[in-house]
């Protein structure tokens, strides 16, 4: 009887504060974005779908709907921006995880350790640490004038590839931890094996350590893809204000532009994206038990 | 056995990893070396100098986010890893637990929602219920969103410990509460710690919902500093980066050598 109570009181304040600090106001959110807007901020509980409507129509003066793409683009740019950030991660990642994975034990956990480290450094820091080196009168401008390779520079900030660059190190860690776990498993015999029946370097990492790879490259994939789609840092200090992405887009409805439902239908189209990303991520894991199981 | 002949090593993945490695902790260090330029340029060197770090520990504002950032943390650390060590107790020790699955769903809850979206969920919420307090939403959100980390070294401790112990504790005639405080605690001890460690850097590191929820009094440190960082890059501010980044690096030595004990 004793036993039982506590598993109930155990775990009873992990859900209170996951219900009052999330669950809660989830439902709070899902429900604003069908709210009216208020005059002054805020929002009335009177149905609509505004909101939703206003993510693809700008309501013109007679009332009528014209279709207007900007959010859809910033959507757009948040999705893209995210696959091609996992991908590079991917490309970087994989030899130096492959890299790590094959020295000793002491150096292993050493290398582990100083791509973890980072991690520890306060995000701000790190993101702003870029506005020193790609800014005005920043390092490699610097750099560039003083080996004379060229003098008329645009700016390296506020675009695409200083947003892309900001995510790529930000998140890539998080790539190399799964990537090295599962390289760290391989059973070398087999690298020794392709090799003696003939197969070369390249053969062997195509058909034999890239396969062996693939749960932890899909495992790192989604620890990088699911924070860059909710990425604010990087494009608000890299980026500018011209290249948002949805994460912007939600906050600047809370802050200046005032229009609480919009945001909340912002937010939910976003986290619908992650839940995407995670069930299709969950579908192939469990495909793969089932297929493991069946063998 | 020379690199050429290991098949196992492949060509220009050595170099790759300086490479990496370089990218990772070049921006560090410059930011590191440009807070003891004493030019009030950032772009031109005028030589060694302390002088910004005597400014940053003179600026009040700065000591108050300082402040704030530590007693939220604190706070937050406490509260979450004393509520993950409970579900973690029942999680993996607790017999016949009903819902054990969506229990364990509901504690990594916050690592599976974009911040963003929970930051502003949690604004709206406190909005409708009127709550004025800076601090108590900063700790409340805080405590939330620390729980899974503190929950995972825990958990992994957990499971990773010999059930055997326990057991003798019981067959002596220790109660449960005995048992716990005797043999199962202070051998978790290092997941608990380590767990707190990771709680108390995601708390203090939190931007977004901290600048979701700032209002006067309740600034954090990397609020603050992103309001400097809006103002332009100052030596101040490389001088401040790089305390945050000698103190973190600190905790950092100190988790370290924490895992080591094992």
């Amino acid at each position: 009887m004793k036993k039982l109570s506590f598993n109930l009181w155990g775990l009873l304040p992990v859900h209170l504060i996951m219900l009052f600090g999330l669950i809660i106001p989830i439902g709070i959110v899902i429900s604003v974005s069908f709210a009216t807007k208020g005059a002054y901020g805020g929002f009335d509980y009177v149905f609509t779908l505004k909101a939703y409507q206003q993510i693809l129509y700008n309501e013109g003066w007679t009332g009528g709907l014209e279709f207007n793409p900007q959010y859809l683009h910033i959507i757009g740019r948040t999705l893209l921006l995210s696959v091609i950030t996992t991908m590079i991660c991917l490309l970087i990642s994989f030899p130096v995880a492959y890299y790590i994975a094959q020295q000793k034990a002491s150096r292993k956990a050493l290398l582990i350790y100083l791509v973890t480290l980072p991690f520890w450094v306060s995000m701000i820091v790190r993101v702003y640490s870029w506005l020193i080196i790609l800014g005005n009168e920043g390092v490699i401008e610097k750099i560039l004038r003083f080996t004379g390779l060229t003098d008329n520079i645009d700016s390296l900030l506020y675009n695409n590839g200083a947003m892309l660059l900001g995510m790529v190190y930000s998140y890539v860690p998080l790539m190399i931890l799964p990537i090295f776990a599962s390289i760290e498993k391989l059973d070398g015999n087999l690298i020794e094996a392709s090799h003696d029946l003939y197969g070369s370097r390249l053969t062997t990492l195509k058909r034999v350590i890239i396969p062996l790879a693939k749960p932890g490259m899909v495992a790192g994939s989604i620890l990088v893809f699911v924070p860059c789609l909710g990425s604010v840092l990087e494009p608000v200090l890299l980026g500018g204000g011209k290249n948002m992405m949805m994460g912007n887009l939600i906050t600047s409805q809370f802050g200046g532009a005032r229009n609480w439902p919009f945001g909340s239908a912002i937010a939910l189209v976003l986290m619908s994206l992650v839940v995407i990303a995670l069930v299709i991520h969950g579908l192939r894991a469990t495909d793969k038990d089932a297929r493991q199981e069946a063998l | 056995m020379s690199t050429s002949n290991n098949v196992k090593k492949y060509p220009g993945f050595n170099f790759w990893t300086v490479c990496f490695f370089a990218f990772l902790y070049l921006p560090i260090l410059v930011v590191i070396l440009y807070s003891f330029n004493s030019s009030k340029l950032v772009s031109v060197w005028g030589g060694f100098s302390l002088k910004w770090y005597v400014n940053a520990l003179n600026n009040n504002n700065l000591l108050d986010a300082v402040q704030v950032s530590l007693t939220v943390a604190i706070i937050a650390t406490v509260i979450s890893t004393t509520v993950a060590l409970l579900a973690a107790m029942v999680l993996v020790r607790g017999k016949g637990v009903r819902f054990r699955k969506t229990s364990e769903t509901i504690v990594s809850l916050p690592l599976l929602l974009p911040e963003v979206v929970v930051a502003v969920a949690i604004l709206i919420f406190f909005s409708n219920l009127g709550i004025g307090n800076g601090m108590l939403k900063l700790i409340i959100a805080h405590s939330t969103f620390c729980i899974p980390f503190a929950f995972l070294p825990i958990r992994a401790r957990l499971q990773g410990m010999n059930m055997h112990v326990e057991e003798a504790s019981e067959d002596l005639y220790a109660n449960k509460w005995t048992t716990f405080k005797r043999i199962t605690f202070p051998l978790i001890l290092p997941g608990v710690s380590s767990g707190a460690m990771l709680a108390f850097v995601i708390s203090m590191d939190d931007f977004i919902t901290s600048s979701m929820l700032n209002s006067g009094g309740s600034t954090t440190l990397p609020v603050y500093i992103f309001s400097l960082i809006r103002q332009g890059v100052t030596p101040e501010l490389n001088a401040i980066s790089t305390l945050i980044i000698g103190v973190s690096l600190f905790l950092a030595g100190g988790a370290f050598l924490l895992q080591r004990q094992r």
